[in-house]
């Protein structure tokens, strides 16, 4: 230690006898590399053609899907969070599940805005339920999360409506049951990839339990659709 | 020994001396604090209060009485007012839901559960569970009822979801705030000892309604005997509990006071529990017969008609 201190010493030994003198006049120019980048960018995003805008949203919607049907530790669905993939998923499973037309006096089933509201309202209570509990997770990733996850219970949907055309009878109901449940595990395991990183260790079970119970009404009403003829 | 560690304490620096030291510190800190128990002891050299105790409640009260008056509440417009009554861990929600059904005369639920920690957390979603499953079963229950009929079709009834809903979210959050109001009320001319806020009682009803999840899952089973022993042992388990945690609470007043109490916390309770059996799943099954039984006698008179 002592010699460290030794060596230090005649550096900065005359650093106090240092002085500038105040008129020494200071020019030069200064040149900022013009940022052409982005102004080309905004150019160019404006005057594509409408169909590249469309199909590079589209290609951002089609890569989450990937993502969450495999569901691994990706940060791309919480880094580009966008809420047009839960919009046509929501809408699909809506115009799926709807209940008969109006001329059938047994119209209790599930209308399109009641599926609509459950998905969005259950969305924002989850999200906000895990903010709640001390989530670093935002509004509008978690929202993104939620939505994209349920794909796999729209594919779940169709199968069973395509299920239902050929035989409603027990058989055909066992087959339901069984994609059902494979598709519910599938949206909650895959959203709990996502969204239980972010919270604090004892308090996973907290946050899963409200998704779990999400997927399991929406299941449920998936399930529990008869096609009315 | 002593002379080992004089001859480290020669031998190297400062810093062995200060660990030679801190070791000895330790050993002192041992010695006198052995008749403490021993979480309480990791507590303390943690640094960390856990708001659950399990072995000394009346030892800690006062500790949580300090923490109780220095709890800082942020201002309610902002979103960490809210994050304070979610301040709960799973073991804990997984123990108030433990306790909420098992009536212990000597263990208040308030006292050893809560212990001024009340959250929102478990009332908020063992509504929406209890909710769902009355949705859930009392639509399975009359499928399994109806399954032979042919022609009965299944339609999954939407309403009921919103009107359980309704009943079961405004017992759980009206009932607690006038039998707050009350409390209060009387708390105002005969001091009682225990004296609990409102989101204390709120949280007692929350977690009191956990065990009607099983009872209504069991409700499925259309045996008429099996739903109402379920009914019954539910609602033994959850009453009590209640009228075990409200019981301090109402003893130092009159008689006739405390009685009419626990009398009217056990009836809305009776009244929760029979009324959704009766409305979700008995009128249920008469009104879908009558809607069954209509075109099968249309069918018949219209092969009446054929035949002449």
């Amino acid at each position: 230690m002592a010699e460290v201190e030794e060596l230090n010493k005649p550096l900065f030994a005359g650093l106090s006898d240092v002085s500038i003198a105040e008129d020494i006049p200071v020019e030069g120019d200064i040149t900022v590399p013009l940022s052409s980048h982005g102004v080309d960018d905004e150019v160019s995003t404006l005057d594509e053609p409408v169909k590249d805008t469309i199909l590079r949203d589209l290609r951002a919607v089609g890569q989450k899907f990937v993502h969450v049907m495999y569901p691994k530790e990706s940060s791309a669905l919480l880094r580009d969070w966008d809420l047009w993939g839960p919009l046509l998923l929501c809408v699909s499973l809506a115009l799926m599940l709807q209940g008969s037309a109006a001329d059938n006096q047994n119209d209790s089933g599930p209308q399109f805005a009641e599926v609509f509201v459950i998905i969005w309202f259950g969305s924002i209570i989850i999200t906000l339920n895990s903010k709640l509990l001390g989530g670093t997770i935002s509004f509008f990733q978690s929202l993104c999360v939620l939505g994209y996850c349920i794909l796999p219970l729209t594919v779940a949907m169709l199968v069973c409506r395509l299920v239902l055309l050929g035989s409603a009878g027990s058989v055909s109901f066992i087959i339901r049951l069984v994609v059902v449940t494979a598709s519910f595990c599938w949206s909650t395991f895959a959203s709990t990839a996502f969204l239980a990183d972010s919270q604090p260790p004892n308090r996973k079970a907290l946050v899963v339990y409200p998704v779990f119970l999400f997927y399991f009404v929406i299941g449920w009403m998936i399930l529990t659709f008869s096609p009315s003829h | 020994m002593m002379a080992n560690t004089d001859f480290h304490l020669q031998f190297q620096e400062f810093e062995d001396e200060s660990n030679a030291m801190g070791s000895k510190s330790q050993e002192t800190t041992i010695n006198i604090e052995k008749h403490i128990s021993k979480p309480q002891k990791q507590r303390r050299v943690a640094g960390v209060t856990l708001p659950e105790e399990e072995n000394d409640p009346l030892e800690t009260d006062d500790k949580t009485k300090l923490l109780s008056g220095q709890k800082e509440r942020a201002p309610f417009w902002t979103f960490e007012y809210y994050q304070a009554f979610f301040d709960v861990e799973t073991h804990q929600v997984k123990d108030r839901i433990i306790g909420s059904v098992l009536p212990w005369p000597g263990k208040n639920f308030v006292r050893v559960y809560i212990r001024n920690n009340p959250d929102l957390y478990g009332p908020f979603w063992i509504c929406a569970t209890l909710v769902f499953a009355i949705g859930i079963s009392g639509n399975m229950s009359s499928f399994f009822v109806h399954h032979g009929q042919p022609q009965y079709k299944y339609v999954p009834d939407f309403r009921k979801v919103t009107m359980a809903a309704t009943a079961i979210y405004s017992y759980a959050w009206l009932v607690p705030l006038v039998l707050w109001g009350f409390l209060a009320w009387r708390n105002s001319k005969v001091t009682n000892i225990v004296t609990y806020s409102f989101l204390e009682i709120v949280c007692v009803y929350g977690y009191s309604l956990a065990i009607y999840v099983p009872a209504v899952v069991l409700w499925i089973i259309p045996s008429e005997g099996l739903r109402w022993c379920s009914i019954v042992v539910a609602l033994c388990l959850s009453g009590s509990v209640l009228v075990l945690t409200f019981w301090p609470a109402v003893r130092d007043d009159r008689p006739r006071i405390f009685i009419a109490i626990t009398f009217t916390i056990v009836a809305l309770h009776v009244l929760l529990a029979v009324g959704c059996k009766a409305y979700f799943f008995s009128t249920y099954d008469t009104t879908n017969t009558i809607k069954v039984v209509e075109p099968v006698e249309v069918n018949k008179t219209l092969s009446a008609i054929k035949a002449h």
